[in-house]
């Protein structure tokens, strides 16, 4: 694997193998000692153009149980706040050795950006990039319910026929798209449940269903709903009147959490606003598994970062690995 | 630089061929077999001579944005691709929303010798859209300002659109206007569609680009005023301009080679050379501008060349600058989108890429008929040469074409601009060099 851009264009086959050995990097987390030699002296940068503590801490501890060396760059307070360009800012930190950056930008396809354009070699992995993808959250949400449907006997497998309900603000969400595109390539059906302002404006082919109420969607009785976080800056732009209307039609109250079937898994990537699209019940039951998702992030970026580094597509590299 | 010139077996407009004898800045003698002794020969056999072209939409950068364009080079470009004239937007820093900025710009142009630079001036003031510019001084002034332009920028408040077109009046004018609704395109990046859906790109509708013109073509009606719709770029777009010219209303419409020829689908790869405002849009609508121009709804073809510095597009998409340079292709586009495909001849293209932008802007001297006593503005292209389009195609100061790498057809051999050879056989000439 050169980069991990996006699920777009990931295929079935490359999508099991990440979480395949996303298993496998699981299972040496269930070890007394975690760390593990596969990227002593390889060099990755997280390369933080956003705030996101939680996906740089996953990455950091992902990188860091390889053995590989971090390097944390968050462009506040640092030359990008004085103008630096993205150019300058990738190939200052590939002066420096770096093997792989790990990019989070603001505008959607920065990462694209930053591979194609010839500044610099190291392998590029999307941290989320604007309203675009946030392909790693896509890959341990699926890894998630593949473990909670197939257990131990989830390798090789794909998600085929699972029903899964992805709730919110789909317009601004990388984390959405980037579910669509490879839960369809899993095989799994999708539906998009959002306030008719929060839809892309043309979703004709995009491989899933759309509806705008959410007790129609619940009583679908899918095997994951997904809720998604509703930014505070949507409450100003007319999206909808207001919170607690949003909250009312398309937030998991205790009454629609009821209504799910017992083996329903309830995910979202977090941070989670509480009482807002998801209420304390559904958010602290056992069906949430908005806890283990934090904990499969690191096994599936440690998946993402080893085959980018030490896997069977990093040719000539591959002798260095010890 | 006053040479006779001697041009034989063009073929004229792609018609008939015939030999054109230049003297003195005009046009003296258009026949076959003709000679005049001392007279600087051009074997034009093959190529397809047209009146010299003209462009009502360039941005020349100049004053204040040297580091992209300049007068000077921005129509060493006009001349690559064939142009005698272009029409500068007032963009600038300071806008061109005074009599002396005009004229400042008017001289550099006349300096330069390459091309006729005709200044546009701004709508309103500082083209904030609050309050008119002195149009008046403008159109007096030895620019003789009429079109007048906020481009970049939409006229948006309708009172304030309804009075410029009223006003112009007085003078000729008319208001060339960039139909955009602000609200409607805060933040835009791309066509709004499916491909924007997909990329997370905020998305710039059609509706935004529609409705400003189907209101601007009403308020041009109900005031009895001229109207011109710069680089429209949508289906939608074309119906309407057709609707209000079967109305009777005094519109005219330009859309740009880009337009002609590019989707949204480039977008894909995030690559800002493919960053432009409007956007481009559908295969749809490519299809509908192509088809409009054919049938005469739109009525030209210009450029809305707009230079950047390569760091404002070597950059993450959203960051990246508006606009592509478009003068050095124009021809060899509008030959692939509209003559390979036979929706548009030669005299057609005659017509919407020099007669009737040169009429719309209130130009004299240019787009005229390749005949006796008329001005010697000519452009000579050769129709069977071709190849890839690359950075040396082009002679101005910034490379942010789309088109790179492209097959085009064609190749502009020679402009000859008030009877001198601004490009000779290809090659820009040195008028500097030649003045010294």
């Amino acid at each position: 694997m050169r980069h991990l851009l996006d699920t777009r264009t990931l295929s079935r086959e490359h999508a099991i193998r990440i979480l395949d050995v996303a298993e496998d990097m699981a299972d040496t987390q269930e070890r007394e000692v975690k760390k593990l030699p596969t990227l002593r002296g390889r060099t990755i940068v997280n390369l933080f153009f956003e705030d996101s503590t939680r996906t740089r801490i996953s990455f950091e501890a992902a990188a860091k149980r390889l053995s590989a060396d971090l390097i944390n760059f968050s462009a506040k307070g640092s030359s990008v706040s004085k103008g630096e360009s993205l150019q300058d800012t990738a190939q200052t930190l590939e002066a420096m050795g770096a093997d792989a950056v790990v990019v989070r930008h603001g505008a959607s396809g920065a990462p694209r950006t930053l591979a194609s354009s010839g500044w610099i070699d190291a392998g590029v992995v999307n941290a989320g990039d604007g309203t675009h993808e946030h392909p790693t959250q896509a890959l341990l949400d699926a890894f998630t319910m593949r473990r909670r449907r197939y257990g131990a006997d989830s390798r090789g497998r794909d998600l085929a026929g699972h029903r899964v309900t992805i709730v919110g603000d789909v317009l601004h969400s990388r984390v959405a798209r980037s579910n669509v595109w490879l839960l369809d390539a899993l095989g799994a059906e999708v539906t998009l449940v959002a306030p008719p302002t929060l839809v892309p404006q043309d979703v004709t082919r995009w491989p899933a269903k759309i509806v705008f109420d959410l007790d129609e969607a619940i009583a679908d009785g899918p095997e994951a709903l997904m809720m998604l976080r509703i930014q505070t800056e949507r409450m100003t732009g007319s999206f909808f009147p207001n919170e607690r209307e949003y909250a009312r039609l398309w937030g998991l109250d205790p009454v629609r959490f009821r209504a799910l079937p017992a083996d329903t898994i309830v995910m979202h990537p977090g941070p989670m606003n509480r009482g807002l699209e998801i209420c304390a019940e559904a958010a602290d039951s056992t069906r949430a598994t908005v806890l283990e998702q934090v904990a499969n992030g690191v096994s599936v970026r440690m998946a993402v970062l080893y085959l980018l580094l030490a896997g069977e597509h990093a040719g000539s590299d591959d002798k260095e690995i010890r | 630089m006053n040479e006779a010139i001697l041009i034989r077996s063009a073929a004229i407009e792609g018609g008939d061929t015939a030999d054109i004898l230049i003297e003195d800045g005009r046009i003296a003698e258009v026949g076959t077999g003709l000679s005049r002794s001392g007279a600087r020969t051009i074997d034009a056999n093959g190529l397809v001579a047209l009146p010299g072209l003209v462009d009502l939409h360039v941005h020349l950068r100049e004053p204040g944005f040297e580091a992209s364009e300049t007068v000077l080079t921005g129509s060493r470009a006009a001349a690559a691709g064939g142009f005698g004239a272009v029409f500068a937007m007032p963009n600038t820093n300071p806008v061109a929303d005074t009599a002396g900025v005009v004229e400042q710009e008017l001289a550099l142009g006349e300096a330069a010798g390459y091309a006729t630079v005709q200044p546009i001036g701004a709508v309103t003031v500082g083209q904030q859209g609050e309050r008119l510019a002195e149009l008046g001084a403008m159109a007096r002034s030895k620019a003789r300002v009429r079109v007048f332009s906020d481009d970049g920028s939409c006229v948006w408040d309708p009172l304030l659109m309804r009075r410029a077109l009223e006003y112009v009046k007085s003078f000729g004018g008319v208001i060339a206007q960039h139909a955009q609704d602000p609200r409607l395109t805060e933040g835009a990046q791309m066509n709004e569609g499916v491909v924007s859906s997909e990329l997370g790109l905020a998305g710039w509708p059609a509706v935004a680009e529609e409705s400003i013109i189907a209101r601007d073509v009403l308020l041009a009606e109900h005031v009895g005023s001229r109207l011109h719709v710069c680089h429209l770029s949508t289906a939608g777009s074309v119906d309407l301009i057709r609707w209000a010219k079967k109305r009777g209303i005094d519109v005219t419409a330009e859309v740009t080679p880009h337009h002609l020829l590019l989707t949204e689908e480039l977008v894909r790869g995030y690559d800002a050379r493919f960053k432009v405002n409007p956007p481009l849009r559908r295969e749809e609508d490519v299809l509908a501008v192509r088809e409009g121009l054919a049938d005469g709804t739109i009525n030209i073809v210009a450029t809305d060349h707009a230079p950047h510095p390569a760091e404002t597009k070597a950059t993450e998409w959203a960051g990246a600058a508006h606009g592509m340079v478009g003068l050095e292709s124009a021809l060899r586009i509008v030959h692939q989108t509209m003559v390979e495909t036979g929706l548009l001849g030669w005299p057609d293209v005659a017509r919407v890429m020099s007669t009737t932008p040169a009429r719309i802007g209130g130009l004299a001297g240019h787009g005229t008929p390749i005949a006796a006593g008329q001005p010697a503005e000519l452009t000579l292209y050769d129709p069977s040469a071709g190849g890839a389009f690359s950075e040396t195609d082009l002679a101005g100061r910034s490379t942010n074409s789309p088109f790179f790498g492209r097959t085009l057809p064609g190749s502009v051999r020679w402009t000859i601009h008030r009877g001198y050879a601004t490009l000779a056989d290809g090659e820009l000439v040195d008028l500097e060099g030649a003045r010294a």
